[in-house]
């Protein structure tokens, strides 16, 4: 499914009767990201890529990136920080958002 | 059409069957109980093909209404008092996913202490739920309105639900000469319900999801604009009912209100003791007259404006209790609209006919006294209960 990072900014005219979705997918547009207060930072050296990281965020935004590492798509990420708990080798430290 | 007599609450359920619901899904409550113990009846015994859902709570009743709403299907229930307020959260629901959801309310006062005689408490508490409000003051009316609920509830550019208020016993239970429709008027006045939206497999929606702080307030201002645009079908609908009954309704009655010094305001069934009590007034030499509110919500604001015309006092009767508020509900809103106005009478407000009490013809006529002692002598506004003992 292709994701829309762009939350759309309907007018009021532009509602739907009743407010109804009419095309599936459209939760992804919702910025979770905006909840967030940590983020996880990956050490890559440390990095096993084991996948664990990817397996448990409850969000699903943990993936390989095109350089094949493990990161969070920052735009889903909500902070829980249970990537790095998980983490085996310690590579994913959580740091404060500016 | 020849006249027959019939109590209100058959009337209101000749109307689900002439309209003919597919979906009626009720709890019985007094003093509506003989609405859906009509129903329930006209379905077992084979004059009306609906399905009868007998579920166990009115939450359950406006629940299971919005579902059967929803894919298509005509839906009615009816309610009063407790029963409207435990539908409360899910009444929202059913005007804001916009499915034209059609209830009768035989009015009802709130406990406690219990009472399960009429006044006007259980309509307001749900004043702004967003369904379309209608109030009738007699049983003809609450057959007429009641049928004429469907076609503008349904109306493609309306879709909302709407409630049809009869005071509770007064018109609910009163037995009372009334004009019927034939079938083959009703399938001509009222199309075949189709909802742009309705639940199909082959053509999905999602009805009643999460909408966070960027689109909520979207949400609801389009459906604000579209109750206030409704209104246009509503007085559509009662002029094409009027073609064919012969009985015409407007969203704000008048009763001898032309040349009128003072006006008294009255919405429900109490409208018609007061008719007797203007008409004596004038016999008396007092330019008096009356207006009625029968379009509660949208609220008509042009309407009441005009209605009010030159009076220079307005009297407005509330038959609910808004509890350390300035006025009773309608008062209050009758006042806010004509506030604007360059030229507006005195809005002077009471309350009376709580939990049943009646309003006598003499009463209404104190009120009017007592109104117009409060208007010219500028008397400091505080909540006056008409009957009350001291």
């Amino acid at each position: 499914m292709s994701r829309k990072r762009k939350e759309t900014e309907p007018t009021w005219q532009d509602m739907e009767i009743g407010c109804v979705v009419t095309s599936p997918g459209n939760a992804t547009q919702y910025r979770t990201g905006d909840w967030r207060s940590q983020r996880p930072i990956w050490n890559y050296d440390r990095c096993i890529k084991c996948g664990i990281c990817y397996i448990f965020c409850p969000e699903g935004c943990v993936n390989l990136n095109p350089e094949g590492d493990f990161a969070a798509d920052l735009y889903y990420c909500k902070g829980c920080g249970i990537c790095a708990r998980e983490c085996w080798t310690q590579a994913i430290t959580m740091v404060e958002e500016e | 059409m020849r006249m027959i007599g019939m109590e209100g609450s058959f009337a209101v359920a000749e109307a689900a069957k002439l309209a003919d619901a597919d979906v009626i899904a009720a709890y019985p409550i007094t003093p509506q109980t003989h609405i859906v113990e009509r129903l329930a009846e006209l379905v077992a015994n084979g004059e009306l093909d609906a399905e009868y859902i007998p579920v166990e709570s009115e939450h359950s009743a406006m629940s299971a209404c919005i579902g059967a709403s929803a894919v298509g299907a005509r839906t009615f229930t009816a309610t009063a008092g407790q029963g409207l307020e435990l539908m409360h959260e899910v009444l929202y629901i059913a005007s804001s996913l916009r499915l034209p959801v059609i209830m009768a309310v035989a009015n009802r006062a709130l406990s406690a202490p219990l009472s399960v005689w009429g006044d006007h408490s259980d309509v307001m508490a749900v004043r702004d739920c967003g369904w379309v409000q209608i109030f009738a003051e007699n049983g003809q009316q609450a057959f007429d309105l009641t049928l004429c609920a469907f076609r503008i509830g349904e109306h493609p550019q309306v879709l909302f639900p709407v409630m049809v208020h009869l005071d509770g016993f007064h018109l609910s239970h009163v037995v009372e000469p009334m004009s019927l429709l034939e079938k083959s008027q009703v399938e001509k006045f009222l199309p075949p319900y189709t909802h742009p939206f309705a639940l199909d497999p082959d053509k999905p929606v999602t009805m009643g999801a999460f909408a966070g702080p960027s689109l909520y307030m979207e949400a609801k201002k389009a459906q604000d604009a579209a109750l206030r645009s409704a209104k246009e079908v509503i007085l559509q609908a009662w002029q094409e009912f009027g073609k064919i009954s012969g009985r015409y309704y407007r969203a704000v009655e008048h009763y001898r209100s032309e040349d009128a010094r003072v006006l008294l305001l009255t919405m429900g069934s109490f409208s018609e003791t007061a008719m007797v009590a203007v008409d004596e007034l004038r016999e008396q030499g007092e330019k008096i007259g009356l207006i009625r509110l029968r379009l509660w919500r949208p609220f008509p604001f042009e309407e009441i404006c005009q209605a009010v015309g030159d009076a220079e006092v307005l009297v407005v009767l509330d038959r609910c209790l808004s509890f350390g508020a300035h006025n009773g509900p309608v008062c209050s809103e009758v006042r806010a609209a004509l506030y604007p106005q360059e030229k507006k009478p005195k809005v002077v407000g009471f309350i009376g006919g709580l939990g049943g009490r009646d309003i006598s013809v003499k009463e209404f006529q104190q009120m009017v006294t007592r109104g117009l002692e409060r208007a010219e002598k500028e008397i400091k506004e505080e909540v006056e209960i008409i009957g009350v003992r001291e």
